[in-house]
């Protein structure tokens, strides 16, 4: 029975061609009914039925997602057979479908042996193809000496495919190296372009892993680099010398000349003539002519018509800007008309190539003209523009900012373009300014309290963080506001139930600061002595109004207590306790309030609260360093392990997310859901009290003394003469960015304010990558093969004669293995005399040819 | 983005990382892989990157950046060349070695078409071997790549 179906499935057997054809005409139930046959097909002893069925599962594998690992043993099968055609149909699933998983790779190794070791070059050919997708660590350790032997070979076309299989066996098997590496170096020498080709095309991968260890070719590739005629083989020669001359300052004299030579050919193709751009830009940049030469060529780049040669003129200029920002100045017409390109991705180098150019005076005329290409821009570019000008101007703590009044007032434009999706960058950079910039804290809540007025804000879910950020710039900073009623009302209005729980909640707590700061206020107001809060109270707010009234201040009390009436039943536990603390707080100095227009008692125990609640807000909150925790010692007798293990939980949530956010853990771990846990601990008091806090500050303060900038009075006058400079301006309306805006601008008389840094850093220290073993040890071998053929330093001499024992051992093994092939491949006419002669000649030649580069080059 | 870029270890780089062919339908017609990837990720990347080639048009530059790859490729007829390199890779090669793939096929072939490679898919990988190893590409002469190819067709 089983004997009649396998015959059946082998004469009707559907070929390849078929199944194409019936790929076209239906798809999922024809792939697994084709499926099921193969299976059946598979299995079959008739090598032919086999391999057309491997064949067919290959193909729906390759294109139609089907999964082909349970064939492998029978790939196996397959490829053992002496058809050609057969062998072919087995190598090319083995190579599609083998992985270091495979069970049965072991299987192949043999089968690979025979293969490379057969006279007829297309098995050969095979072979080497397959190993070099699927080698392994073992295959390549056991395949080692054939790949030696066919590095050597006399038809050029196994040779290459040797070369190429070179890499592979090199990753998984550094030890090759002591074997092959001396064929692979003589084939820099060869005249054959095919050959030549291949194996530079070995070396600049290798170069690119470790470019130190093949500094002793660059004779070799110097050569190659003048005479070849091949835009191939002289592009990877290129890419060499740039890993090379990175390393190795001298070799880049060097090979400034021949570069030049290059690109200054009448018809040199433009692809190596980018490449040449590339070198000199990366590697070769303090090469005056050079450099020159080659940001003259770049600029028939950016002129020319061809979108790809914009892409990649614009693409060139932004690996020399860092060095030589005069490149990209010198061109930024063409920077500037690509900002309008049709090509979303030619805008976005044009971008980048902007943003290099933005420096502290020109930076306020380049944001407005970007702000104004991001309002007519689509919404990935638009918020492409934000995030740029975000990343730049908070660098290194806001080097570039000199007038932060106006930098705090882009922020909130930046709110206010419909397409902003950077609610979070924002959100983060309003507070640390605020915290930092002591000067910039009336401008900033000039600015939350435009966007919390605003009820319209409140619906876009993208501005939510934003608003978050201003709520609570509104509530620590209040006592620079105008009118905290209208704070207040605007942190209460009805609109707010569209805003999240959690910044409902920040909202309700910054209407409680408003309240507490208005109470301390029309308290403190009423006494004809000078109490200190009052001094403090009029003091920090210049542009305070003075004092509250009764009826102002019952008012504000009301607004607030019915305001907060109806959250007081919401599901939301956070939102519901703070609206009842507030309501609390309320309801217990409410009836002094009308008592205060009449008794002048400053014991009462509403007056006590009040004080209290003042004292909390008063602590003023600065930047975090990272590592500040890190710092605090831990004082005797404190286990901090016990009991933590609940804690984690709970902090987990609030830690870990910042952890991952893009940027604020890369500054100040400072965020409003962890100013809430802050805040709540204050308010509990089982921190210790806020006297230890500001003597630390005042500590810091008499240390680092140089980086505080003297006299804030003048600051503030400064800032409100600023101020009232910024409101009364009109923006120039121009679109069009001018010659003018890169000439450096007289400097402003306004002093820069004073920004706090850290200085430690408020970077978290990145740990090195640890490099694989697998590298290292390649590296090694490498510069042991090439140390041993030639004169080393005195102190490795003696390493080296034992290395070169020990290789020429290896070598005369490798002799006595290839001469007992030799004699076996005699009978198949192979010409081994010559190939042992070479060997020799190639030895002899590695031990005489000094290693020292700096003597040949130079 | 230069950070992020320099921030993804390229681990194992090797030049090319894939070649595709795909039609304007969104149907892969050949796909080749230097690299590792399960079932799963190819067809996601495929689809990813498909995507995004189809959005553009004629007059925007033939260089997309996907993940930590670059995507040169360029539109012959109904079908989509796609490689995907490495950052290092000088991409101006890469288009010239698309269209030395496609005029060898087309030497071979004799104007080939979309369907010349669904029937004979096997011929263009055999081409893709002669031309790229490891990701590197060993071989730019339209003769020597189809020299073996001729002479197994004859022998078989």
């Amino acid at each position: 029975m089983a004997s009649s179906n396998s015959l059946m499935d082998s004469l009707f057997q559907r070929s390849l061609e078929d199944l194409i054809k019936g790929l076209r005409l239906g798809e999922s139930t024809f792939i697994s009914r084709s499926l099921e046959e193969i299976r059946r097909e598979i299995k079959l002893t008739d090598l032919s039925t086999k391999s057309v069925a491997l064949q067919k599962l290959s193909y729906l594998a390759a294109l139609h997602g089907v999964d082909m690992t349970w064939a492998a043993f029978h790939a196996v099968e397959v490829v053992s057979s002496s058809r050609f055609a057969h062998k072919r149909i087995g190598y090319h699933a083995i190579a599609q479908s083998f992985s270091d998983q495979t069970p049965v790779m072991l299987l192949i190794t043999n089968q690979l042996r025979k293969d490379l070791n057969s006279s007829n070059e297309h098995e050969v050919s095979l072979a080497l193809e397959c190993l070099a997708r699927i080698g392994t660590d073992d295959l390549a350790r056991d395949l080692t000496s054939e790949v030696f032997t066919l590095l050597g070979s006399s038809k050029a076309l196994v040779r290459k495919k040797a070369i190429g299989v070179v890499l592979r066996v090199f990753d998984k098997y550094p030890d090759a190296v002591k074997v092959c590496f001396k064929r692979l170096v003589e084939n820099l020498e060869s005249s054959d372009p095919q050959l030549l080709s291949a194996v530079v095309g070995v070396f600049c991968e290798l170069t690119a892993k470790d470019p130190r260890s093949y500094l002793p070719l660059a004779p070799e590739f110097y050569k190659i680099l003048v005479d070849s005629r091949n835009n191939w083989v002289l592009i990877k020669v290129l890419k060499i010398f740039a890993k090379l001359a990175s390393i190795e300052p001298r070799l880049a004299k060097k090979v400034a000349d021949p570069v030049c030579e290059h690109m200054r050919k009448q018809n040199v193709g433009k692809s190596l003539l980018f490449e040449c751009i590339r070198t000199v830009f990366s590697s070769l940049s303090n090469q005056e002519v050079a450099l020159k030469l080659a940001v003259v060529k770049i600029r028939e780049f950016l002129m020319d018509d061809d979108p790809n040669l914009k892409y990649l003129g614009l693409h060139a200029l932004s690996i020399v800007a860092p060095k030589h920002l005069w490149a990209v100045l010198e061109n930024k017409e063409a920077v500037v008309k690509a900002m309008s390109d049709e090509d979303p991705n030619v805008k976005l180098e044009a971008l980048h190539l902007l943003m290099a150019m933005v420096n502290e005076d020109n930076v306020t005329e380049i944001s407005r003209i970007l702000m104004n290409y991001a309002l007519k821009s689509d919404p990935l570019f638009c918020n492409e523009i934000i995030g740029s000008i975000l990343v730049a101007c908070s660098r290194d703590s806001y080097e570039i900012i000199v007038d932060f009044d106006w930098y705090v007032s882009l922020l909130g434009e930046m709110a206010r373009v419909p397409h902003c999706q950077r609610g979070k960058e924002i959100e983060h950079q309003l507070i640390d300014i605020g915290t930092r910039v002591k000067d910039a804290k009336l401008e900033l809540v000039r600015v939350s309290r435009a966007l919390l007025i605003d009820p319209a804000l409140l619906g876009n879910q993208f501005l939510h963080p934003i608003l978050s950020a201003a709520a609570w710039a509104s509530g620590e900073y209040v006592e620079f506001s105008k009118s905290p009623y209208e704070i207040a009302e605007a942190l209460l209005q009805p609109r707010t139930c569209l805003l999240p729980d959690s910044i409902r909640a920040i909202y309700i707590y910054s209407a409680f600061k408003v309240l507490v700061f208005s109470l301390g206020a029309y308290f403190s107001s009423q006494e004809p002595t000078s109490s200190p809060l009052a001094q403090e109270s009029t003091s920090s707010g210049p542009s305070m109004v003075n004092g509250f009234t009764y009826n102002s201040i019952s008012s504000l009390v009301n607004m607030i207590e019915l305001g907060l009436c109806s959250l007081s039943g919401t599901i939301d536990v956070e939102v519901q306790e703070r609206a009842k603390n507030v309501l609390g707080f309320i309801g217990m100095i409410k009836h002094e309030i009308a008592e205060k227009a009449t008794s002048q008692n400053s014991e009462t125990e509403a007056h006590r609260a009040i004080a209290f609640m003042e004292d909390v807000f008063s602590e003023e909150l600065g930047p975090v360093s990272s590592t500040a925790q890190e710092k605090v010692p831990l004082p005797e007798g404190l286990d901090l392990n016990e009991n933590l293990e609940g804690l984690q939980e709970i902090c987990r949530e609030v830690l870990e997310p910042m952890a991952e956010s893009d940027y604020s853990s890369d500054k100040v771990s400072f965020s409003v859901a962890k100013l809430r846990i802050r805040d709540q601990e204050e308010a509990s008091s089982s921190l210790p009290p806020p006297l230890e806090s500001s003597s630390l500050l005042a500590e810091h303060r008499k240390r680092h003394g140089l980086y505080y900038l003297s006299s804030q009075k003048s600051d503030d006058h400064n800032d409100r003469d600023g101020n009232d400079n910024n409101t009364s301006n009109e923006y120039p309306p121009a679109n069009e960015i001018s010659v003018d805006s890169f000439k450096p601008k007289k400097k402003i008389s306004k002093p820069r304010p004073v920004v706090v840094k850290l200085d430690e850093g408020d970077e978290p220290k990145r740990k090195p990558d640890a490099s694989s073993s697998n590298d290292e040890s390649l590296s090694r071998a490498i510069q042991t093969a090439l140390m041993g053929k030639g004169k080393g330093k005195e102190k490795e001499k003696e390493k080296e004669r034992v290395k070169e024992n020990h290789e020429m051992n290896v070598d005369t093994e490798n002799i006595e293995q290839s001469s007992r092939r030799e004699k076996k491949n005699k009978k198949n006419g192979e010409r081994s005399g010559k190939r042992s002669s070479r060997r020799q000649r190639g030895k002899e030649a590695s031990v005489t040819k000094p290693v020292e580069v700096p003597d040949l080059l130079l | 983005r230069s950070e992020k870029r320099t921030q993804k270890a390229l681990e194992g780089k090797m030049g090319i990382r894939f070649i595709l062919m795909v039609n304007k339908q969104g149907q892969t017609r050949l796909a080749q892989y230097y690299e590792w990837l399960t079932l799963e990720q190819r067809r996601a990347l495929e689809g990813e990157i498909v995507r995004k080639c189809l959005a553009r048009n004629d007059q925007q530059c033939s260089f997309v950046e996907h993940r930590n790859y670059k995507i040169v490729y360029r539109r012959y007829a109904s079908l989509f060349f796609m490689v995907g390199v490495d950052d290092d890779e000088n991409e101006l090669a890469i288009l010239e070695f698309i269209h030395l793939l496609v005029e060898t096929m087309d030497k071979h072939f004799g104007n080939v078409c979309e369907l010349d490679i669904m029937f004979h898919l096997e011929k263009a990988h055999f081409m893709l071997e002669e031309m790229v190893m490891n990701g590197c590409i060993v071989e730019t002469s339209k003769a020597n790549i189809l020299s073996p190819i001729q002479l197994m067709d004859k022998a078989h």
